[in-house]
């Protein structure tokens, strides 16, 4: 891949599920290194973009390139420099947190894993509850795990789907400083899917609205405020939402 | 800290061993688990054992068969047995919610199937090692004693296990956890085809063509053959063999295909029904 070369480049992707058309035709391109935040309300398809990122789930059309290898049909290429975390999925619970660990750092080859996992362990504060089952954790410290588990092979392309999604504001406070610290010492390319605004405004460089499937607005959060004429992006975000987009940027105008 | 980059075709021993790993870890948190692959296997050898002691007691035939049932209910649990323990380590992944992260990690679908062969084999192994050793102080019934026999008669019901249970976690897998129950039930569809505790000639005619079609029937053929006549049976091994390369090629295919097919309608982000 060419050093300009979009680290997520979609183009025209299309996926229908049965008569639902969840993605509707959107194109997109992510600079190496930037951090996009992927807004839109339930139902948008939000999920369903990134799963044909992470190559979980087929494009009916259109195409998801990642480091330049299409998804999924080249994922294997791609997939040990890439991670993924959701609330949505889960780590087995039996297991302790430091075997969850010791199984996905082998799954992806890690050098040296007991020094990754140490160091994991570390950074995120991991170490009180290291050898405890990951089952037994209460929300925050399996986020904390999850975050561990999406950094153990320090992947080039993250994709966060609401990473903060059901913490106390202390705790997602907690993994958002994480998530700026990793992308600024890895360089890392991070497409976040949220519904929590002051988050995308804190760490998105560039915000993607979806709805219905379709791409309302891409622009950076600064240039939406100003097009929209609002002061937040929940403002903005609700306009969108409300069908009122056209009429707020007219009058921003 | 460095990553090894690997040819897109190559299989990992590496990754395999990771998921082995993941199971074993499971297993020895978990002591239900274990004993459960123990107890039926032993209340099932033991209520059969002593059926063939009653049986053997009033009738001749019997009294000279010594062992026929009880190498039955061992080969039939060798692969009943064997399908549950490749499902149901399968299932964990989708009770635990943890299909998505090892389908997005570089994990190659054919490796977890290896995975879940290795797990069936050592599962089987902690259930039926034990209950091969209470055959012998119960009923002096010695497993081991078949010799090579009992290697080709295992590797037969095993690759016939593996082929079901990849077809099975193929359909939970695209069809979600409403397709669970096909675990426990798939293998009991065939049962009375593969004459597990009688001989293929009791079938009505036609419903012999379809026992000798599926490799299993060779097996407890060829047991049957071993037991009461002493006699071992190759060409009904090689058969049984030749089948169930097919069998397990075509099984293999399947579960690709219903893995594209669950990518195509985005089943591999839920495990729900």
């Amino acid at each position: 891949m060419a050093a300009r070369d979009p680290a997520i480049a979609v183009q025209d992707l299309v996926k229908i599920y049965k008569t639902t058309r969840a993605v509707d035709g959107i194109s997109f391109a992510l600079e190496p290194g930037s951090v996009t935040g992927l807004l839109g309300g339930n139902g948008a398809g939000k999920t369903t973009t990134i799963a044909m990122i992470l190559g979980l789930v087929m494009p009916t059309s259109g195409s998801a390139r990642v480091l330049g290898a299409e998804m999924p049909r080249q994922r294997n290429r791609v997939l040990f420099r890439m991670n993924f975390e959701s609330p949505y999925v889960d780590m087995p619970h039996r297991l302790t947190v430091r075997q969850n660990l010791a199984v996905f750092g082998r799954l992806y080859a890690v050098a040296d894993l007991s020094a990754r996992i140490a160091q994991l362990a570390s950074e995120l504060d991991l170490g009180e509850f290291l050898d405890r089952p990951t089952g037994k954790l209460s929300a925050g410290q399996k986020t904390r795990v999850a975050l561990a588990k999406a950094l153990i092979n320090s992947p080039d392309v993250l994709l966060l789907d609401e990473p903060t999604a059901s913490l106390d504001p202390d705790t997602a406070d907690w993994v958002r400083t994480r998530l700026e610290r990793y992308r600024a010492e890895r360089g890392a390319t991070v497409l976040l899917a949220s519904h929590n605004m002051a988050e995308v405004e804190r760490l998105c460089d560039r915000v993607i609205i979806m709805k219905r499937g379709r791409i309302e607005d891409d622009d950076t959060p600064a240039h939406l405020l100003a097009r929209y004429g609002r002061e937040t992006l929940e403002e903005v975000f609700l306009d969108v939402a409300r069908g009122r987009g056209e009429a707020a940027r007219e009058a921003a105008q | 800290m460095s990553l090894s980059s690997q040819p897109a075709l190559m299989i990992s021993p590496h990754r395999v061993s990771a998921m082995v790993l993941r199971y074993l870890y499971l297993l020895r948190s978990s002591w239900s688990r274990v004993l459960e692959l123990i107890y039926w296997p032993a209340v099932q050898l033991l209520v059969w054992g002593f059926l063939q002691f009653y049986i053997a007691q009033n009738s001749g035939f019997f009294a000279r068969a010594g062992g026929v049932f009880i190498g039955a209910v061992m080969m039939w649990d060798i692969l009943f047995r064997g399908q549950l323990g490749f499902s149901i380590s399968f299932l964990e992944e989708m009770w635990s919610r943890n299909l998505a992260n090892l389908m997005i990690s570089p994990l190659r679908p054919i490796e977890f199937v290896m995975a879940l062969m290795v797990m069936s084999i050592v599962r089987l192994a902690i259930g039926m090692v034990p209950v091969s050793l209470i055959a012998i102080a119960f009923f002096g019934f010695n497993v081991y004693g078949l010799g090579l026999a009992l290697a080709a008669f295992f590797m037969n019901l095993m690759l016939t296990s593996w082929s079901v249970g990849l077809v099975v976690s193929g359909l939970v897998m695209r069809n979600g956890m409403g397709a669970e129950s096909l675990a426990w039930t798939m293998m009991f569809l065939i049962m009375p085809v593969i004459c597990v505790y009688y001989p293929v000639s009791v079938l009505p005619g036609w419903l012999q063509w379809l026992a000798w079609a599926l490799p299993p029937t060779y097996v407890f053929e060829g047991m049957r053959a071993l037991i009461l006549e002493q006699q071992f049976r190759a060409d009904l091994m090689i058969a049984a063999f030749a089948l169930n390369a097919a069998y397990f090629a075509v099984a293999v295919a399947v579960f690709l295909a219903l893995l594209r097919s669950a990518r195509r309608i985005g089943s591999l982000l839920q495990s729900g029904e």
